[in-house]
């Protein structure tokens, strides 16, 4: 979208912004990563198009802090990880001119993102300026969003092991799930931290499978916007978002509609409680066991 | 104990809430009400003390199951932590049960000062419940394996 | 490493008949760190914490574990073993070999291994610990207290006979609460007025007291010893210091159109007015919806007749900022609503009545100047009906009522029986019940004097229905005693009505997070040891706000709680329980979590400069008040990085002991 990259060129020669948080072009026409453009000659290798699929949010608490006004250009489903930020203090609003952009659906080389398919909607949760087509506020998100996660449920406690198992077994630790994700923004991630007791590294052992993807969803429970990043970047085609997904269902269904990022900085499902809470035993009682 | 012809006995973990769960094991040991010495205690302020990575941890550690147990709802010393801590329990079983772990293993019970027949009831039970499952091999680190 | 010595007791046979003491103290010498180990009957006699301070002395011990009875019995006796051989109490582990083993497990082998991997854990534990310090906090020796009816005053009389000072905040215009319109008090029968208005004027005239009236507490920030408090004082429109209370301005005011609120809105008063002859302060008020010059701008026809000048139309609300060491909460009551309940008819009959609606009708100083007339035509009733539990002891799930037993209302129409027939002998006063519930002191004697001498006819049974039939009310009800229905025709019907906690209870707790239960009742600190005590520190409960109450039960809690605050104020610091949370500012991300579920308000937030390894910027992170933090651990678990931690059970404690009990 050329209006894009036009309204970020005047904001930065007008002083507005002093850099673009945004995409550059790479070898095709998938290739596309987020980029840091301070001048208008930077600016020349800018793109924003159907290879956009990155969220940004996350740069910009490192962003935050440099001097003047970083321009970031988010998507719907972008804006509700830098509201949850801004919940969590994690970024200051004044840091930033937000342009809302359109977006009709990210690809890579195997077609729609699959973020993309299960879309959220096309409302901006928080932005300075909106800039987007008719075309971009056409609904979307053909793939029930929780289909995935409903058709675990259904299996047998024993396939469902297997199949995490399966998927999980590839992970090779990279870590790339635990940096993309806007919600794991730790100044010292527990995985790091010596103190921790559960600081790990090399996957030499059985505890990629066990204990660091569970973990991670949990500390990101409450907070993740179901942004989709992690499977996104995910180098093995883990599905993780369907762990994290899992836990947002079933925050909606036992303690009422939430969705992180939306909403006036209110307490997560996880810092809130009524007093007629389900017991934890509701777990064990349904489904398949 | 419930020891197995090969010899397996379970491990078990039981997190207490000092105000009312340990007060109410206690009382089941004033009691002289039995259960399998194969439960240990960890005493912890309230229930919502209990961080999930410390049953993890002890899953990973070998733990074939791990009971948390805290004051009723409603009655916690300190108001409300174990209603933060019924909610952080539930999602974290949830996330084991979606990834295919036995749901015997993990459970939350709530044990007043008074119930010290409850808490040996409860302690039987669950003994018995990880009995039948056999060992944690699932969610066990293979550098913690014998 | 540090140097650990273990001592295992005996406990007589208590530990050593199924735990071999002998093995588990050799065991544990082979465990790093443990440098001393042995085993004696008793530990806890003098002999045996005399043996572990010399083995502290004499091995240069850095921390201690204690495996014996549970840490709820003896860990504050080790402790202090402990300190007096230079050691600091919190370097003190116990290993709970007695409720949670020996006395659980018949099997000796079984109970020794047992007894040792506890141990171990133990020491695990210790091996973790730091030498803990209690912190202090002074403490602003002023007390507050929120309600200014009987438990109010009370409260703040004692305290300030006590040598301390008090404000108290009511939010009416006078204090006085409930109690001031009553007629006359059970069992006794004297009168309500002549035993509260003295008390009424103690407290104005006591000088550590000040009464802040017609105001709400707007704000409360701090913690036990150090509150401070924003209280919004309500215009009046009166200049306090000089009116007189000469009610010439209620004679003269042209506006009578208010609603009587001290006599339960069944007659009329002006829109400046004294609530009542013996108010404190008595000093008037201006209703700013019924004034006609705040309205309009005309009239001013006080402001004329006030030889004081009192009169003062610009009158502002006005805030104030008050420190207090202590709070007390003594907000009281109200009768609930029967409209609701349609077959009672409360809402279209005005011959039907609440109680307390009927105490101002019997009160000399009430709408009938203390002559029983009924509100309709004003005609003196023959026939009069009460029915007992309206809207208390209902099924929570019909939605018709409170759960709770309201407790006062037996005795309180029982009053009112007695006193109508002894007035009124010409009057039949018939009464429905479910149970009569009369344990107090003389109370049971008084309700049969109500049956037996005077002839109030008691009728075990419900109502069903109360409606008009020409002028009187057709009382439909149940005798379940002699199993039939019953018609009364009645020409009064009162209603015993549940009570209910005031309304501003529920945002005064919220404020003081200071626990409620479902039916917006303070919570005390423990039901039966601690019934004064909110489990707030410093947050002190009085009356009726904790549950109800007559009015003996309630002065006796009055001055319970006041004793309690006594006891605090006559501290110059309080020693803080050194187990408490703490945030590692290197670690800690700002992202305000743990403060959302602190249920006690201990942590804040502020920009400082954090300083570590290679980092030296301003951050935002979170601070915990160690004075505050009660040492819950909830926002432990909701900080994502583990930068909040509880001393005295850390992370790395805790999952020490995981590991030890697991491997």
């Amino acid at each position: 979208m050329k209006k894009i990259k036009a309204r970020a060129l005047s904001l930065l020669a007008d002083g507005t912004v002093k850099r673009v948080l945004g995409w550059e072009r790479g070898e095709d026409a998938f290739d596309c990563s987020p980029a840091l453009f301070e001048n208008e000659a930077e600016m020349e290798r800018f793109v924003y198009g159907t290879c956009a699929g990155a969220n940004l949010s996350k740069y910009c608490v490192k962003m935050g802090k440099a001097e003047g006004k970083t321009l970031v250009i988010l998507k719907p489903c972008d804006t509700l990880s830098f509201r949850q930020l801004l919940h969590e203090h994690r970024v200051e609003r004044d840091a930033f001119y937000i342009i809302g952009a359109g977006c009709t659906g990210m690809m890579d080389e195997n077609g729609l993102l699959a973020k993309c398919a299960a879309c959220k909607g096309k409302e901006f949760a928080v932005y300075d300026e909106i800039i987007d087509t008719e075309e971009c506020r056409l609904p979307t998100g053909t793939e029930k969003r929780m289909e995935q996660v409903e058709k675990l449920e259904n299996m047998t406690a024993q396939e469902r092991f297997a199949f995490w198992q399966g998927e999980l077994s590839r992970c090779i630790r990279c870590n790339a799930c635990r940096n993309v994700c806007p919600a794991c923004t730790c100044i010292k991630c527990v995985f790091d931290n010596p103190g921790s007791g559960v600081q790990s590294k090399a996957p030499v052992t059985d505890f990629e499978e066990n204990m660091f993807h569970i973990i991670r969803a949990y500390h990101v429970a409450g907070r993740c916007t179901d942004c989709g990043e992690c499977s996104r970047v995910c180098p093995q085609g883990i599905p993780l978002h369907l762990i994290n997904r899992k836990l947002i269902k079933d925050m909606n269904e036992l303690y009422g509609d939430y969705q992180a990022g939306l909403g006036d900085n209110e307490r997560t499902p996880l810092t809130s409680f009524t007093k007629e809470d389900a017991e934890p035993g509701i777990i064990h009682e349904r489904g398949n066991g | 104990m419930s020891v197995s012809n090969t010899g397996w006995t379970p491990k078990i973990v039981a997190f207490c809430c000092n105000w009312c769960s340990y007060a109410g094991a206690d009382l089941a040991g004033s009691g002289r009400m039995q259960y399998p010495a194969d439960v240990k205690i960890i005493r912890v302020p309230c229930s919502c003390r209990v961080n999930p990575l410390f049953i993890l941890r002890a899953f990973e550690r070998g733990a074939d199951g791990v009971i948390i147990c805290g004051c009723h709802p409603g009655d916690c010393h300190y108001t409300s932590g174990n209603y933060y801590a019924r909610r952080r329990m539930t999602m974290l079983f949830s996330l084991l049960d979606y990834l295919g772990i036995e749901r015997g293993r993990t459970r939350v019970e709530w044990v007043s000062a008074a119930e010290g027949a409850k808490f040996a009831k409860t302690m039987n039970e669950f003994v018995e419940t990880v009995y039948t499952l056999g060992e944690n091999r699932k969610l066990r680190d293979i550098r913690c394996r014998k | 490493m540090p140097k650990i010595g273990v001592f295992v007791c005996w406990c007589g046979s208590n530990i050593a008949g199924t735990v071999d003491v002998e093995a588990v103290s050799e065991a544990m010498k082979t465990v790093p760190g443990v440098v001393f180990s042995t085993n004696y009957q008793y530990m806890c006699s003098a002999a045996g914490q005399k043996m572990i301070a010399d083995a502290i002395h004499e091995y240069h011990l850095d921390g201690i574990v204690v495996a014996s009875c549970s840490p709820r019995m003896h860990e504050n006796t080790f402790r202090k073993t402990a300190q007096a051989a230079g050691l600091n109490p919190y370097m003190v582990e116990i290993a709970n070999i007695r409720e949670q083993c020996s006395w659980i497990h018949k099997d000796k082998e079984e109970g020794t291994r047992k007894a040792i991997v506890l141990a171990k854990a133990a020491v695990a534990k210790l091996l973790h610990n730091q030498p803990l310090q209690a912190g202090t906090s002074a403490v602003t020796k002023r007390c507050l207290v929120i309600g200014g009816g009987i438990a109010g005053i009370q409260t703040a009389l004692d305290v300030a006979n006590a040598g301390y000072e008090v404000d108290i905040v009511e939010q009416r215009p006078t204090i006085g609460g409930r109690m001031a319109q009553l007629d006359k008090t059970f069992p006794t029968l004297d009168c309500s007025a002549c035993i509260l208005t003295p008390k009424m004027v103690e407290a104005a005239q006591n000088e550590k007291i000040r009464i802040i009236s017609y105001a709400k507490v707007e704000k409360v920030e701090g913690f036990v010893g150090n509150f401070r408090a924003t209280i919004r004082k309500k215009a009046r429109f009166i200049d306090e210091n000089k009116c007189t209370g000469c009610s010439l301005c209620m004679q003269k005011c042209p506006s009578k159109k208010g609603r009587d609120e001290f006599n339960m809105e069944m007659n009329n008063r002006p829109a400046i007015y004294i609530p009542f002859a013996q108010a404190i302060p008595n000093v008037a008020v201006i209703d700013p919806e019924q004034c006609i010059k705040l309205k309009s701008g005309k009239c001013g026809l006080c402001e004329k007749v006030c030889s004081a000048g009192a009169i003062n139309y610009q009158q502002k609300d006005e805030l104030l900022e008050r420190e207090y060491g202590a709070i007390v909460v003594a907000t009281g009551f109200r009768p609930m609503d029967p409209s609701p309940l349609n077959e009672l008819g409360y809402a279209e009959n005005k011959d039907v009545i609440t109680s307390l609606e009927l105490e101002r009708l019997m009160n000399a100083a009430g709408p009938t100047k203390g002559t029983l007339l009924r509100p309709s035509d004003l005609k003196h009733p023959r026939e009069i009906v009460f029915i007992q539990c309206v809207g208390s002891r209902c099924d929570e799930n019909t939605n018709r009522g409170k759960p709770y037993c309201s407790k006062i209302c037996c005795m309180y129409t029982a009053k009112h029986a007695m006193l109508i027939r002894d007035k009124y002998p010409d009057t039949n006063v018939h009464v429905f019940y479910i149970d009569v519930r009369t344990p107090g002191k003389n109370f049971d004697e008084f309700y049969r004097r109500a049956v037996e001498q005077y002839g109030v006819d008691y009728i075990k049974g419900m109502v069903g229905k109360v409606a008009r039939e020409g002028d009187k009310l057709m009382v439909r009800g149940s005798d379940l005693i002699n199993n039939r229905q019953v018609e009364i025709a009645a020409d009064l019907v009162v209603l015993a009505t549940a009570i209910e906690p005031d309304p501003s209870a529920r945002s005064i707790g919220t404020m003081l997070t200071a626990s409620m239960d479902t039916n917006d009742f303070f919570t005390e600190a423990h039901a039966k040891l601690r019934p004064v005590e909110s489990p707030t520190a410093g947050i002190f409960l009085s009356g009726v706000a904790q549950g109800p109450k007559d009015v003996p039960e309630t002065v006796a809690q009055a001055s319970a709680a006041a004793s309690k605050v006594i006891g605090l104020l006559a501290k110059d610091h309080l020693v803080t329980n050194p187990c408490v949370a703490l945030s590692d500012e290197l670690l800690c991300n700002g992202c305000s979590q743990c403060e959302k579920v602190c249920p006690y308000g201990a942590i804040t937030y502020e920009n400082r400069e954090v300083r570590g390894p290679g980092v030296r910027e301003v951050r935002r992170v979170a601070r915990v008040n160690p004075a505050v933090c009660q040492g819950c651990g909830a926002c432990t678990v909701t900080c994502p990085s583990g930068a909040m931690d509880l001393k005295g059970f850390t992370n790395q404690q805790i999952m020490a002991e995981v590991d030890a009990i697991c491997l």
